[in-house]
């Protein structure tokens, strides 16, 4: 029997002992003795986030297809268990085995969103693994990080001896083969980041260094080593169809967010809206084919046991096959008792259709993301909605039964005017209006119309990555009155709103657009006890800043400074394909209000058709 | 169609709670591919119960489900299929049909529980036992003799008094523990933890830093060919099997 790494009295003792103790369905138990590479594989928040993440089932399923490579996952021990394991000086360990981390080839860490830096600290930290990727030792495991915010690593440059930039799914083998090569060769841990730095898509930190002119922006970013590359090309999957895909995912005994089967239907989204870094990034969009995830359907399912199915992808409408895969899935497993969740979805006949089939209409809410409340906004940030379509689409659903709709919108995009702000409330109650016009004998009670707001971050590789942003005070006062417009509204009963906190807005921009140089923020932020900043009731803002000020590392040059067209920016050295002429041409659009169209209505010319996939070539097969 | 299954919960699975073992079994259904029913509706769910409730950090020989079959499965068959899609930890031991009666059926049957209370070296481990002290052998028998054992049975919502020698059927010292046969059930129900903290009390020990692993025989229903009040039960998977 597997011996756990935590004693009874304290498994007894924390809340959900089952988040640490592995020996779930599906995961994967190997003999370390046949072992020649230990991977530790981290999404640095709670486990019922991390088990819910996509990405991780597909390394954690490729990496343990090889023979000679056992990866095992961890996640961020939860606060009660933190301090149980500092005070009683227990090393963090991996799920399966029940092992150190310390003892581990690698440590790979997902890096999903900026608010989770501290937690990285927290998994380096609680491992016994020096912070500082100079300090480490051939002992020590090799720290890699992947994910969207490696598309900007540099505030974590410190802490990482390596970063993947792009898909997972190209270049891990190579990595992993130069690994075994150079241990066999009795290679230095130097000599392995020397190696990995000739990898395509791989990135080492400590092989570069930034000088800066006297207004703190950057003056030169210079690799110091012969074996860094000058520019980091990011990896792409060409082909989705014929790669990876967990067919028997990790089954988690207590209930997670993400508590399913998950089938990525796309990566990449044609749309082009001009704040959406994601739609950037993974340009361009690729679909898989959609035989081949009936059958991933059928198998997983099977493998899991999961009661439900949902779709993933940036913009299931624009799936060429959608209504063949949804049809599919609901005449093959609603009688089974599967349900099937769908993403949001463009609101037309189609999706209201199969909505009405798959969800209790009194119970469902419909999902708008207009993202900005005025005509001239939704052009600037190139959103292809017009206020007919929502109108339109919200009737056809009360018609239908439906009387819930949420809205999502920002606030503080670039250009932004009072006027724009305030047609927010007014959609809101447009929409509420349309509701009410259907006869009273017809409608199912009042409407509930629930508009959120978030404050909108300007992210690199996007055209919006020139913007300013504003301080917390100010954000405060564009959602009061937005608020303060909601009251005036005829149907304000049947209108809610909510907005999201400025202060980590601030601190989520800062981290976004950051540099080297704020490694030593994170660093202190943790020493002052900051953790699990995401989660509202672990925020503590004053902490971040007096992390700021114990660091002298200022919040406005990042957040609230005008950055001019020729500047160099820390993120500059990755090449997504997409070019930064492209972006600054769509940055002079929006500020124009002139849209673009999509990829399949024509190709703008964004630069990354050079990797020859997807959408760029698919009207030419 | 209705049947009846027993499992054991041992090892880590210990630290997994009621609903997370519920939800699992639910998931092992799909992949065992075990002919279960749902209920109809708009989201209809597998038609299933559990017997009793186990603490976490309880193990057990004695766990029961009643499921509902739309069709016919062979029960070693289904027993086979079960274990295949089971983690360590989980195993099950029986697969058996049960009348559609109602008096057989459904979990109200439950009456009582056996479970055996081992003295443990250390709260660190529930692997390493310690031997039971001389000086608290004879103390058994007094403890029984009281003529009521009055504790505070604590609630979610409230504290109250409660004698529970009357759900004492039996408690005895054997080689490797306390042996208790407890009421339970939802007409009345005793945690064997309650027991043991009212014994150490009784000794003059504090419960609290005393550590003791609880560990659940099986479950019984009462034998109706019996007298309302006799005390004679049989286990859960004898009702009718």
């Amino acid at each position: 029997m597997r011996k756990l790494a935590l004693n009874d009295e304290i498994l007894l003792k924390i809340e959900k002992p089952a988040r640490y103790i592995g020996n779930e369905v599906n995961s994967v138990m190997k003999d370390k003795s046949k072992i020649d590479i230990r991977f530790a594989m981290c999404f640095p928040d709670v486990y019922e986030i991390g088990m819910s993440h996509l990405g991780i089932q597909i390394l954690y399923d490729m990496f343990n297809r090889r023979e000679d490579v056992w990866c095992e996952r961890v996640y961020s021990p939860w606060t009660d268990l933190d301090q149980i394991m500092r005070e009683e000086q227990i090393p963090l360990f991996a799920l399966e085995s029940q092992d150190p981390i310390r003892e581990f080839d690698f440590l790979g860490i997902t890096i999903q969103y900026e608010m989770c830096y501290t937690n990285i600290l927290q998994v380096i930290d609680l491992s016994g693994i020096p912070l500082n990727a100079c300090d480490r030792g051939d002992s020590d495991p090799i720290v890699i990080g992947g994910g969207p915010c490696t598309y900007n690593p540099e505030p974590l440059a410190e802490f990482f001896d390596l970063f993947y930039i792009g898909d997972g799914e190209t270049v891990y083998d190579q990595l992993l083969d130069a690994y075994k090569e150079n241990k066999k060769n009795g290679g230095s841990r130097k000599d392995y980041l020397q190696k990995a730095a000739g990898i395509e898509g791989i990135y080492v930190p400590q092989f570069y260094e930034t000088e800066y002119k006297e207004d703190g922006t950057i003056a030169s970013f210079k690799p110091t080593d012969p074996h860094a590359r000058l520019t980091i090309q990011k990896q792409m999957v060409s082909d989705l169809t014929d790669t990876y895909y967990p067919m028997a995912p990790v089954v988690p005994f207590i209930k997670v967010t993400q508590d399913r089967v998950v089938l990525e239907i796309q990566r990449g989204c044609i749309r082009g809206c001009r704040f959406c870094q994601a739609g950037m990034l993974y340009r361009p969009t690729r679909e898989r084919e959609v035989e081949t995830l009936k059958r991933y359907a059928y198998t997983m399912l099977k493998n899991t046991g999961h009661e439900e199915i949902s779709l993933s992808s940036l913009s299931s409408s624009d799936y060429s096959q959608l209504k063949e895969l949804v049809t599919f899935l609901i005449k093959e497993f609603k009688d089974e008792g599967i349900n099937i969740s769908l993403p949001s979805l463009r609101i037309d006949a189609f999706s209201l259709d199969v909505m009405g089939k798959v969800q209790d209409i009194r119970k469902s809410s419909l999902t708008f993301a207009p993202e900005a409340g005025s005509q001239r906004m939704r052009d600037v940030i190139n959103k292809g909605l017009t206020e007919e379509i929502i109108l339109d689409g919200a009737g056809q659903a009360f018609e239908g039964g439906w009387n819930k709709v949420k809205l999502y919108f920002m606030l503080g995009l670039p250009t932004e005017t009072k006027e724009d702000m305030e047609a927010i409330p007014r959609l809101a109650d447009k929409i509420a209006r349309r509701y009410y016009e259907i006869p009273k004998d017809r409608r199912n009670g009042k409407c509930q119309i629930t508009t959120s707001t978030s404050f909108f971050i300007p992210k690199p590789f996007t055209p919006f990555q020139w913007a300013k942003m504003y301080d917390k005070e100010e954000y405060v006062a564009r959602a009061a009155m937005v608020k303060h417009e909601f009251q005036e509204q005829l149907n304000r009963k049947s209108l809610k709103y909510h907005w999201h906190e400025a202060d980590v807005t601030v601190l989520e921009g800062v981290f976004a657009r950051g540099d080297r140089r704020l490694s030593r923020v994170i660093r202190e932020a943790y020493r002052l006890g900051c953790l699990y900043d995401s989660w509202t009731e672990n925020f503590d803002n004053e902490r971040w800043m007096h992390a700021f000020e114990n660091t002298g590392v200022d919040i406005g040059f990042y957040n609230l400074r005008k950055r001019e067209r020729d500047e160099r920016f820390p993120w500059d050295f990755i090449d997504i394909g997409v070019t930064k002429d492209f972006l600054y041409q769509e940055w002079e659009r929006a500020l124009k209000g002139e849209v673009t169209p999509n990829c399949r209505v024509r190709c703008s010319g964004c630069g990354v058709m050079k990797y020859k996939g997807g959408v760029c070539v698919e009207s030419k097969n | 169609m209705k049947a009846r299954i027993k499992f054991r919960k041992y090892g880590v699975m210990r630290f997994i709670g009621h609903l997370d073992v519920m939800r699992f079994f639910q998931k092992s259904m799909r992949r065992a591919g075990i002919p279960i029913a749902f209920t109809g509706g708009y989201s209809p769910h597998m038609i299933m119960s559990f017997a009793q409730p186990l603490g976490v950090g309880v193990t057990s020989d004695g766990e029961y489900l009643d499921i509902e079959l739309k069709e016919e499965i062979d029960p070693p068959e289904a027993v086979r299929r079960l274990n295949e899609v089971m983690v360590e930890g989980i195993e099950v031991v029986n697969f058996c049909r049960i009348p559609d009666d109602k008096k057989y059926s459904g979990m109200t049957i439950v009456a009582a529980a056996s479970y055996k209370a081992i003295l443990l070296e250390s709260a660190r481990s529930a692997d390493v036992p310690r031997a039971f002290p001389v000086s608290w052998r004879g103390k058994l028998d007094e403890f029984l003799r009281q003529e009521s054992i009055v504790v505070l049975k604590k609630t979610k919502r409230s504290e109250t008094q409660a004698d529970i020698k009357p759900m004492i059927y039996q408690m005895k010292l054997e080689e490797d523990g306390i042996y208790l046969f407890l009421a339970a059930g939802s007409e009345q129900n005793l945690k064997p933890d309650l027991v043991i903290r009212a014994f150490l009390e009784f000794i003059g020990e504090d419960p609290d830093s005393v550590p003791f692993h609880y560990h659940r025989i099986d479950v019984y229903a009462r034998n109706m060919s019996e007298p309302k009040n006799s005390h004679k039960f049989i286990p859960l998977d004898s009702v009718s099997c």
